[in-house]
């Protein structure tokens, strides 16, 4: 093997008290995919902020090609010809595609050097197949486009290293199939790669080598990941052995949720096109589809937000006379919205006062008229018992939770009521495996008591271990139904794009 | 009533039109540069009135109005970078901040008039700038006299606004500035300092306030009352939106408020007598607010506008 293109040695961060990298050391060589794997927390993200100067380390050394470099900023790290496409994208939406490569590039005798950035962007192209409009706003772009933009934003730049932050988060799998062919090509023309993430199968799919981080240190190396059980990869990563958690046999019930043939009027993303469905009581429902398809209408619909413009339905029996997310509480409906942080609670005000939200002036935590925040914290601080949810306390800051801990509270919020039919969208976006596994317990444990659940999420492998059956949406309508005894994430990936339809 | 009407469309309606946009249009496009680049800049009222008094100030005591210029030119970026050093380099409230200098610069500015000129019964004057013809393009029929016939400030500010349009879209720091008002964050990355772009651009933005000050003393009224600003920087932070952060638009905002402004002017002279003087005067207002209304629903600012910037942030 050549000498390495990126060698880190014994680095080490700390933000507070807390040690995010201990002496950690890592290093890639040219043609090579290194996978950096670990939990949330584990420290993949700040060592990868190291690298590109983000964070100043408070110990170890970068070397680049065998010679020491000082990295303090992007700048540097560019320069040293490290390209970073973040988790979060760092593009500015209404500029072109153009102006987004060239943002930072010195220009020609005092312009924008508009040509000479075509000319580079056509050779990209050619070199690793990666096109795109070079005049479109990145606005007009899909997720998957944008992050092919980040990719040739960084080789436009020269780099010789690209890190990739957990990039097929926000991918349907099919486009994960092109990033991981675009990828092979890159390191087959000698580019150094780093893939981060926490999703097993991939690591194992398209990494030569992997590093495993768990509390900011390296917990293994892994030579052959191909060869490589997943269940050791886990092992690894969280230190003890994990067992997914299985679904027992069941018959449902009655009906619990009805939605006939329901349709919506143009909103913020696809809207709903004649969409019928139901859940069964003790029944779980995926939903699944390229983000962007419809299923936010959806949730918002069943959630009482968004009422349709024709259509119907009914839970547990007794049709929806008024669409509000209160009249749909009080007939049994249990929510947890996709976004934890923006209408799943309040971030700024305490824990407990976001546990109550939905039902804020009820009996429950009112009494004449005022709140009672005597029963609203005896309320908090019971599920944070019952939940295990870490933290300093019912009244810290909401905001201040960790993304699992979150996520176990607005579980808790709507389990304690007992609903009839829950909705949940995305329930494991962004957790680890541990917490993961424990939303998925309590999801079949209330499957085991009765509830109708409906999931709505594009982690296939999640929805197939879930589901009872698995609903496919595509361009705001249901494109078939399968029991998940006959479903496989390769047919309904191919549902998902729209080629097959099933009754 | 056709008379009134000949009275208010003569030659001259054009030249007032023309010579009313000049100070809105530089002080939109310096408050248009500051807000492309993510910073809003509250303190233009008071930025426009001490330059304005500044630049009296220095062709007074030295006798050149270009020196006066200068002087306002000067001020206006130094008080930008005030801003700067508040909103950007510390990230405080641009809201706060803003109104913050514009009450600092607004007192200062009557402190220091006092402090120079004392109190006078007769407010001092100075001989201002002169209309300086173009040879030719002054003799074309209407828009000769008009537009041709003009100070060179005026000039200035014709020039500023396809220049504005060429730095902001044509140049790498243009598009630094775009890109630091919309996501910092692409920029940092990038390798540009959001820090910096953002103080040049509000030191450029500041800058050009001054000059929009410096016109209104020194070609405009040729004096310094306290009065002298009245409202004209809010106006363009109205404008600013109604252009949509763009100079071309912005201009045009300007041009179409000095309509509004020279027309009610003319009407306060004509034989509308029996309408106190008052309500034209609130005509340009009402206008720029009815046209926020209609014409700015789909106007989408900076999306960084008002976020200051930390780089070790999670």
């Amino acid at each position: 093997m050549s000498a390495p293109l990126i060698e880190m040695r014994g680095i080490t961060k700390s933000f507070g008290a807390v040690k995010a990298n201990e002496a950690v050391d890592l290093s890639v060589a040219p043609g090579e995919i290194l996978g950096l794997l670990g939990e949330n927390g584990a420290g993949k993200t700040t060592l990868m902020n190291v690298l590109f100067g983000a964070y100043a380390p408070d110990a170890g050394e970068i070397l680049v090609e065998g010679k020491p470099v000082a990295i303090h900023n992007s700048a540097d790290a560019l320069a040293a010809g490290i390209g970073m496409v973040h988790q979060h994208f760092h593009l500015a939406p209404r500029l072109t595609v153009l102006e987004n490569l060239l943002i930072g590039i010195p220009g020609k005798s005092g312009r924008i050097d508009r040509a000479g950035g075509l000319a580079r962007l056509k050779e990209i192209g050619r070199q690793h197949g990666l096109s795109l409009d070079p005049n479109l706003p990145v606005s007009a772009l899909s997720v998957g486009e944008q992050q092919r933009l980040e990719i040739i934003k960084a080789l436009f730049r020269g780099a010789k290293l690209l890190i990739l932050d957990e990039p097929t988060a926000v991918l349907a799998p099919s486009e994960v199939d092109g990033l991981f062919a675009a990828l092979r090509s890159m390191a087959a023309q000698g580019l150094g790669i780093i893939f981060i993430s926490h999703k097993l199968n991939e690591v194992r799919a398209l990494t030569h080598r992997c590093v495993v981080l768990r509390h900011g240190k390296v917990a293994g190396r892994v030579d052959h990941p191909a060869e490589t059980t997943s269940a050791e990869m886990a092992r690894l990563m969280c230190g003890h052995e994990i067992v997914p958690p299985t679904r027992e046999v069941s018959t449902p019930g009655a009906s619990v949720l009805t939605l006939d043939g329901i349709s919506t009027s143009n909103h913020a993303g696809t809207p709903l096109r004649d969409v019928s469905l139901f859940v069964r009581a003790g029944e779980i429902l995926g939903i699944a589809g390229v983000s962007g398809n419809g299923q936010r209408a959806l949730a918002d619909v069943i959630s009482g937000m968004l009422p349709p413009r024709v259509g119907s339905m009914t839970i547990a029996g007794q049709t929806v006379a008024q669409f509000s997310p209160r009249a749909l509480q009080a007939l049994g409906l249990g929510r947890i919205p996709e976004d934890r942080m923006t209408t799943g609670l309040v971030t700024n005000l305490p824990l407990a006062d976001s546990m109550v939200l939905p039902r804020i002036g009820t009996e429950a935590f009112s009494r004449k008229g005022l709140l009672n925040p005597a029963a609203i914290r005896a309320f908090a601080e019971e599920q944070i018992k019952a939940y295990d949810i870490r933290c300093p306390g019912p009244m810290v800051r909401a905001g201040a939770l960790s993304g699992g801990n979150l996520q176990k509270a607005l579980l808790a919020r709507e389990l304690a009521f007992d609903p009839k039919v829950l909705i949940v969208s995305q329930p494991t976006r962004g957790l680890d495996i541990g917490a993961a596994r424990f939303i998925h317990e309590k999801f079949l444990a209330m499957r085991a008591k009765g509830c109708g659940i409906i999931v709505i999420g594009e982690d296939l492998e999640e929805l197939l271990m879930l589901s009872d059956r698995i609903a496919v949406m595509y361009e705001g309508r249901i494109a078939g139904t399968l029991d998940s005894a006959d479903a496989t994430v390769a047919r309904l990936g191919l549902m998902m794009t729209g080629a097959e339809g099933h009754a | 009533m056709s008379a009134v009407f000949e009275q208010i469309f003569q030659i001259g309606f054009l030249a007032a039109i023309i010579r009313i946009a000049t100070p809105l249009a530089f002080a939109t496009l310096g408050e248009m540069f500051s807000e492309r680049a993510g910073v809003l800049n509250l303190g233009i009222e008071g930025i426009m009135l001490l330059c304005a008094m500044a630049g009296f100030t220095a062709a007074s005591l030295s006798g050149s109005l270009w020196l006066g210029v200068l002087a306002a030119v000067l001020v206006g970026a130094l008080m930008g970078a005030l801003h700067a050093f508040f909103t950007v380099a510390l990230g405080l409230s641009q809201h706060v901040c803003g109104i913050g200098v514009t009450l600092f610069s607004s007192g200062l500015a009557y402190f220091l008039y006092r402090l120079i000129f004392g109190q006078q019964s007769v407010p001092p004057s100075i001989d201002g700038f002169k209309p300086v013809p173009i040879p030719l393009l002054s003799d074309i029929p209407v828009l000769g006299p008009a537009v041709f016939n003009q100070f060179t400030l005026v000039y200035l500010a014709i020039i500023a606004v396809p220049l504005a349009a060429f730095v902001l879209y044509r140049t790498p720091w243009g598009l630094s500035v775009r890109m630091v008002g919309e996501n910092p964050r692409a920029a940092d990355s990038a390798g540009v300092s959001v820090i910096a772009t953002r103080f040049q651009a509000v030191i450029l933005g500041g800058a050009l306030m001054g000059l929009a000050g410096a016109f209104l003393t020194m070609a405009q009224f040729n004096a310094f009352t306290f009065g002298v600003v009245s409202g004209r920087g809010w106006v363009a932070i109205a404008l600013v939106v109604f252009g949509r952060w763009d100079p071309w638009r912005s201009a045009g905002a300007a041009l179409l408020f000095a309509f509004v402004d020279a027309l009610q002017l003319r009407m306060q002279a004509s034989g509308l007598g029996h309408i106190p003087y008052e309500a034209f005067l609130m005509l340009p207002f009402i206008f720029t607010i009815v046209a926020m209304a209609f014409m700015s629903r789909n106007a989408v600012a900076p999306s960084a506008l008002l976020k200051p910037f930390r780089r070790e942030e999670r």
